[in-house]
């Protein structure tokens, strides 16, 4: 198809529609369809995983980001009532300076990433290792101590997060 | 390459992704879509974070990635609850309002 392979297609897509769906994020008025734009922007990004092969941070991308976390903002944009088109916007004056500095960050991560071409990056190694078998085995015995405190970090989180949510504290 | 995809690709798309985010947290006022914009740039660092570790074939970074999904979360958690919070008292997550701190 058009000189291109079918891996290269689904990237194209992938990669479009991802950018679509993240403008869209940023543009739509209504809250709830910018978190329902988010979600679906996190699975084109998973199925970018995927054709990296990294099949196990695609599937822990689409539980943890879509299935916890934007679960989590819906549910606080429904306890505070803000589904409604009438959030206040900022001055037009502000969104043209939020436009025009994010167009001159892209200019100068562009013009300095353009070289990558020359750095000899090629593959080398082997494509297996975002396998579940790979990856645990990296996890639990190179980075089993930092493991450990990523699950001290979720506790203290879950106990910060339930003291700052409660109405007062005795 | 990877899998017949140029490595340039996947940083000029990680780079939009994240110019995106950026735009979204300087042009909008609603706090909750703010922190939406900081999750599309953390996956945008994510995503060009994976694609490097399969270039070099390094698990190193997925391992990463791994960790640093582990820590939105947790920011996530204590961002709403904080903002959830602030709404109880103040009626509003709107960023104009929120900044009585500096007068």
């Amino acid at each position: 198809m058009l000189g291109y392979t079918i891996t290269q297609w689904l990237f194209g897509i992938l990669s479009f529609l991802s950018i679509m769906f993240a403008l869209m994020v940023v543009f739509s008025r209504n809250p709830v369809n910018s978190i329902l734009y988010l979600v679906l922007t996190f699975f084109c990004i998973a199925g970018l995983y995927l054709l990296l092969n990294a099949q196990f941070l695609a599937v822990v991308h689409i539980v943890v980001y879509s299935g916890a976390i934007m679960v989590l903002f819906l549910f606080v944009i429904m306890l505070m009532n803000l589904n409604q088109d009438n959030e206040p916007q900022r001055a037009t004056l502000n969104k043209i300076i939020a436009g025009v500095s994010g167009g001159m960050l892209l200019v100068v991560l562009v013009g300095s990433l353009k070289g990558g071409e020359q750095l000899g990056l090629q593959s080398y190694g082997s494509s297996q290792i975002g396998l579940v078998k790979n990856l645990g085995k990296v996890l639990f015995s190179e980075f089993l101590f930092p493991f450990e405190i990523a699950s001290i970090l979720l506790l203290a989180a879950l106990v910060g997060s339930i003291m700052i949510g409660k109405k007062e504290i005795k | 390459m990877i899998n017949g995809i140029s490595i340039n690709y996947y940083l000029l798309l990680s780079t939009v992704l994240f110019i995106i985010g950026a735009v979204g947290v300087m042009a909008r006022r609603n706090s909750i879509i703010i922190f939406m914009c900081i999750e599309l740039m953390l996956n945008a660092v994510n995503l060009l974070l994976v694609a490097f570790s399969t270039l070099h074939g390094d698990a190193s970074g997925q391992v990463f990635v791994f960790f640093v999904m582990a820590v939105a979360a947790a920011e996530v958690a204590v961002g709403l609850a904080i903002l959830s919070m602030i709404y109880r008292n103040v009626k509003s997550i709107d960023t104009d309002i929120l900044s009585n701190l500096k007068n």
